[in-house]
């Protein structure tokens, strides 16, 4: 067979192409322009982002929607700083990245040379996995083994720094030397002994509970586990990054457990015998103090990663496997429970317990309110992304999400400039679907500029902006535990966010806080086509409740504010 | 180092892809997770493909958790305990008398 020239920028398109990447957000540079070169006859649609961070989350967003490995890329130096946030996002959410970065030439790597930084060094802690190519034949393993790696087990990031000379080295192969393309590797089945025990487990357990996890929703197990709760008539409690596994409206569902969940679930906790952790890792957000965390409840958990199993809670049985294995060869042990005694104590304990807001007639702009009309209004499948604070709380707690991968959001991490990249990637990966991103005032300031990208492609993405003038979760703890005292979280100015939108020639909608009827405003602006930005004033003192103190036992989570509150 | 500390000190051998980095990933592993690193050898095997690392870890609570966040690193080959070398291995090794 004959030879084929290439070179490593034009081997990089081409094992890229054979991994199925067809758009790839980035910014170019430097030590990265022989990969541009090569992308040029590419079939490879590249997304011009504004700031490499941005291209970093415009990956998220398609990885997140799809479930597969997305890539970003960036140039040596600046270019690889700016991508780590989005790194180690991917990282605490287990989403599967592969980053790709240029490097100086290796004639200069440890001079100091220009945009010279330790993107490999820098990477460690950060990805699942990380390579520095220091020969142009090992992008034929690097590549498809970065793939595999980003989405196999526990998924992750993965990161490649290729110096400029490795992407100009020229390399003749025959066309069969490509190697076939990387991804997702099965991991080894449970034992039919585990199963068997967990089924013994739940056969003996009066009040068992079961806590969803993300790792529901990466598996692809949603389906079995809400069937798992209605086989065995169990109420569930869901982590931030597993909402949508369970649709809201379930029987079997009680909302989200931890620092902003409800008395009802922080009760059940307290009263479950048995816990059946799937894909979940005990988050200090969801456990609160762990040590006082479902006292009376033998653990059983089932994770992708044996390494999560004892790092905070201690389980009696650890089963290491895929959650839909699990779930599936489960389900035939167990026999129907027609005892209905549990799930109906956890669903008093619910009814008793409902999110506190004012009607809507009343305050139609109350954050909770926002969240149920934005769900009456957009339609039924559209993917929801948030940035963090408030206003990502409100979203999980009031937003019926009925099914996975509709919420995207920065859970472990926390990344205030998540949304609107995130809900950029997801456009272009799910391109018949609505994209709306709830954001506040402060994060959408921290990637603004990707409004240039939106206007780029005039992606269907709603952006609807939570405006309280201040950092909302900060002044929230301020209020609650520093005595008021409003350091740093009351913004001086705010811009007027529905003129910077035309400023980027994207509709801007601005819904004034005396308004007669606001959200007739914002459905006819959520009815136009296109993407919009839409300001809607909220009132600064509005508090996410419960909230449980840092630090604190779930059990001992603040209800309403109260005037002596300090 | 006294006798209480050697007692509780474990000695960890590691078998692990030789490349520059690896070193990186696995001392920066415990620097991230605030495990204890005592002392750390490495050496070249299997015609210089691989490394034997052996490290000394105290913490027993921790070692469970040590040892799988080191086996989940892709360059790491194998985790396994060294109960059958002597607890002042490393002293030895490191000449720190006279």
């Amino acid at each position: 067979m004959a030879k084929k020239t290439y070179t490593g920028a034009t081997l990089l398109t081409t094992l890229l192409e054979r991994q199925g990447i067809r758009d790839l957000p980035g910014i170019p540079g430097g030590a990265i322009l022989p990969f541009y070169d090569a992308l040029h006859t590419s079939p490879i649609r590249h997304i011009l982002a504004r700031h490499e961070q941005g291209a970093g989350f415009i990956a998220h967003g398609m990885a997140r929607v799809t479930g597969r490995a997305a890539a970003c890329v960036a140039t040596s130096g600046p270019g690889a700083t700016n991508l780590l946030t989005a790194i180690a996002d991917a990282r605490l959410d287990s989403i599967p990245l592969v980053a790709i970065t240029g490097q100086v030439p290796q004639s200069l790597i440890g001079t100091d040379a220009f945009q010279e930084v330790d993107t490999y060094g820098l990477s460690v802690p950060i990805t699942k996995h990380n390579y520095l190519v220091r020969d142009v034949r090992d992008l034929l393993t690097v590549i498809p083994e970065a793939f595999t790696i980003a989405e196999s087990g526990r998924p992750g990031p993965v990161l490649i720094d290729i110096p400029k000379d490795v992407q100009n080295a020229a390399i003749e192969i025959d066309d069969d030397e490509l190697p076939a393309p990387g991804g997702c590797r099965p991991v080894p089945p449970a034992p039919d002994a585990d199963i068997d025990a967990l089924a013994r487990m739940i056969a003996s357990a009066q009040r068992p509970l079961i806590y969803l996890g993300g790792g529901i929703i990466t598996s692809g197990a949603s389906e079995l586990a809400h069937e798992l709760a209605r086989r065995i008539a169990a109420p569930a409690v869901s982590t931030l990054n597993a909402l949508g596994a369970i649709p809201a409206g379930s029987p079997h569902l009680m909302g989200m457990l931890g620092m902003h969940g409800t008395r009802a679930t922080h009760t059940l906790l307290d009263e479950c015998d048995l816990l059946l952790a799937i894909g979940a890792r005990f988050d200090d957000r969801a456990t609160g103090k762990a040590d006082e965390f479902c006292p009376h409840a033998a653990i059983a958990h089932i994770d992708i990663d044996r390494a999560e199993f004892g790092k905070i809670k201690r389980p009696s049985l650890s089963i290491e496997a895929d959650a839909a294995d699990v779930l599936g060869r489960l389900l035939p042990r167990l026999q129907q429970n027609t005892s209905r005694a549990w799930l109906d104590r956890a669903t008093a304990l619910r009814d008793a317990h409902p999110l506190r807001h004012p009607p809507r007639e009343a305050a139609p702009l109350h954050p909770v309110n926002l969240c149920r009309f934005l769900a009456e209004t957009l339609p039924s499948d559209t993917i929801m992304t948030t940035d963090v604070g408030q206003h990502q709380m409100w979203v999980a707690q009031a937003y019926p999400f009925r099914a996975p991968r509709t919420l995207l959001t920065s859970g472990g991490l926390g990344t205030m400039g998540f949304g609107l990249p995130a809900a950029i990637g997801a456009a272009f990966a799910a391109p018949d679907r609505r994209i709306a991103c709830v954001t506040g005032d402060g994060s959408l300031l921290m990637n603004i500029q990707e409004l240039a990208v939106l206007a780029d492609f005039n992606l269907p993405v709603a952006i609807i902006i939570f405006n309280n003038a201040n950092l909302g979760l900060v002044r929230q703890q301020q209020e609650l535990f520093y005595g008021r005292r409003y350091e740093a979280s009351i913004f001086e100015t705010t811009p007027d966010f529905a003129a910077l939108a035309r400023a980027f020639g994207i509709r801007g909608h601005s819904i004034a806080a005396d308004s007669a009827d606001p959200l007739a405003e914002i459905a006819g602006a959520l009815a136009l086509p296109g993407p919009c930005v839409i300001n809607i004033p909220i009132t600064s003192d509005e508090k996410v409740f419960p909230m449980v103190p840092p630090g604190a036992a779930n059990r001992q989570s603040i209800e309403q504010a109260t005037p002596a509150a300090a | 180092m006294t006798t209480t500390a050697i007692s509780q000190a474990h000695i960890l051998d590691l078998r692990v892809r030789n490349h520059p980095g690896v070193m990186s990933h696995v001392t920066g592993l415990f620097a991230r997770r605030a495990f204890n690193l005592e002392a750390i050898l490495c050496v070249p095997i299997a015609g210089g493909d691989e490394s034997r690392m052996l490290l000394l870890v105290h913490g027993t609570p921790k070692l469970e958790q040590i040892e799988r966040q080191l086996a989940k690193l892709h360059d790491v080959l194998s985790v396994r305990q060294r109960p059958d070398l002597p607890p002042d291995y490393f002293e030895r090794l490191g000449g720190t008398e006279k």
